[in-house]
């Protein structure tokens, strides 16, 4: 009995914080041992007895790598106790997709080719092309799109629908820029052809995507920077 | 072992026809064994063009279909001993051959030939693709018109990604110098910096063209018009000869860019 008590122990430390309740899980026993002392020790009294707000709850998992279906197992457990909600859960350890994915969304991937009419380049990361995008021509990226040659074409940043990507190019006359779900055209009208590169990104608080020299990045999407 | 290059557009009306005759026509002045191929099956014009019209016998499809041997097919010039064609038909379509079926044709004319011109059908369906089967090198034609440019820029495209054929070289035709001065056509400057592939020549708009084509004698052969002269320019350039640009106020900065073809090979 006292052998039982002292092995459990082992598997979930509860600890307070002013935020609510962090679960330390042990990462080297078996999911079922970890379920089983948790809901063991939620359903005790001074825990189910708290009155008013809601706990937030922090999971930490270690180096123990939950499946899909064992967090939903985990979460429903948790959620199914009086006052408790899971607000996060922090694992030191990701599948290979998921980490495959990060690289992707975050890696910038150069090109070098003319994008003709026709053809539509399209990449998970950033974009950096080097050539021109024609008319006819899409290039497209779930982050920035940089492209060191003519815009020409229609160039779609934030495909999956971040609103801070920015398109930049050295030379401005896109037939079409979207970033996100925004959409923009040129006057029909053209104007006065302009000799340096430029940007176009959505201010924070518009619904619009404005285009401007690229010196602007600076001041409004200063974490383009990754130094 | 020849060569097969096949000319070819994207938009129709800009001048492949044209272009496939008078260039035949310039190569086989030079002394070459040219022949030309029609590929626009069902709208046969390069006999038309060629004026050898009315001696078609057998065709393309026959051809393809193994109801005549090539060389009954053939077309033989008449005004020169090396010139051949080998009409398309005109009474089927372009489903009527597969890309197979063409790579197995030119490949047997470039045995006996230096050069084999295959003039290609507009549009970048089957016929685009029977057109390309078989073919080393290509031309694109267009002309000074934004409609023209950007389906250019689509064939292009088309060209590049396949393997067996070389970059494509640019011919722009129907220049109107008037119009290019004042700026109210594309000039070939700009044409070439959205295209960025290599110029093979440029072709004046010049009447004696369409009255020659009327006639069925390519205008080529007329040594004193100036589109003559560019279609046998761009015959030597093809021969590897460096050629400079005709006297076009064009002319200026593309000499430059003539360079790149003195490495080019006949």
């Amino acid at each position: 009995m006292s052998m039982a008590q002292k092995q459990t122990q082992q598997f979930v430390t509860i600890k307070g914080t002013k935020d609510g309740l962090n679960l330390i899980l042990d990462d080297s026993c078996a999911f079922r041992d970890v379920i089983n002392e948790l809901d063991e020790k939620l359903s005790a009294r001074h825990i189910q007895q708290t009155e008013g707000n809601v706990i937030t709850v922090t999971l930490k998992l270690g180096y123990r790598y939950l499946t899909s279906d064992q967090e939903e197992t985990l979460r429903s457990m948790i959620q199914s106790k009086q006052n408790l909600e899971v607000d996060r859960i922090d694992s030191n350890v990701i599948s290979r997709e998921e980490a495959e994915e990060e690289r992707k969304r975050t890696t910038v991937t150069s090109v070098t080719r003319t994008v003709r009419s026709g053809q539509v380049l399209e990449v998970e990361g950033d974009l950096l092309l080097i050539g021109d995008v024609n008319p006819g021509g899409t290039v497209k990226a779930a982050g920035n799109i940089f492209i060191m040659g003519s815009l020409r074409g229609v160039a779609h940043a934030g495909a999956n629908g971040d609103i801070n990507a920015v398109i930049t190019a050295a030379v401005m006359k896109p037939s079409q820029l979207k970033v996100a779900d925004l959409i923009s055209r040129p006057p029909d009208q053209a104007g006065t052809a302009v000799h340096e590169a430029e940007c176009a990104f959505v201010r924070e608080g518009y619904s619009e995507i404005s285009v401007d020299r690229i010196q602007v990045l600076t001041k409004v999407r200063p974490n383009l920077t990754r130094l | 072992m020849g060569d097969a290059i096949v000319i070819t557009s994207g938009k129709g009306g800009v001048g492949k026809t044209t272009t496939t005759a008078n260039i035949g026509t310039a190569l086989a002045l030079s002394g070459k064994k040219v022949c030309l191929v029609d590929t626009d099956i069902g709208l046969r014009n390069l006999d038309v063009v060629m004026g050898l019209e009315n001696r078609i016998i057998y065709d393309l499809v026959d051809v393809a279909e193994e109801r005549c041997r090539l060389h009954q097919a053939l077309i033989k010039d008449k005004r020169f001993e090396a010139l051949y064609m080998l009409p398309a038909a005109q009474t089927k379509d372009k489903s009527a051959v597969q890309p197979e079926q063409m790579k197995r044709i030119i490949d047997e004319l470039k045995q006996d030939y230096d050069y084999v011109l295959i003039d290609c059908p507009a549009g970048i369906e089957q016929g685009f693709k029977n057109a390309i089967a078989g073919a080393d090198k290509s031309v694109v034609v267009t002309t000074p018109e934004t409609s023209a440019v950007r389906d250019a820029d689509r064939i292009i495209g088309l060209l590049e990604k396949e393997e067996n054929i070389e970059a494509p070289k640019l011919v722009v035709n129907r220049i109107r110098n008037h119009m290019m001065e004042s700026g109210e056509m594309l000039d070939v400057d700009e044409i070439v910096s959205i295209l960025a592939i290599d110029l093979l020549g440029i072709v004046g708009d010049d009447d004696t063209v369409i009255r020659a084509s009327n006639k069925g004698e390519p205008i080529a052969l007329d040594p004193s018009s100036k589109a003559s002269l560019a279609y046998r320019n761009i015959a030597r350039r093809i021969l590897g000869e460096s050629v400079p640009l005709l006297s076009l106020q064009e002319e200026r900065g593309m000499l430059t860019k003539m360079k790149k073809f003195f490495g080019m090979r006949s």
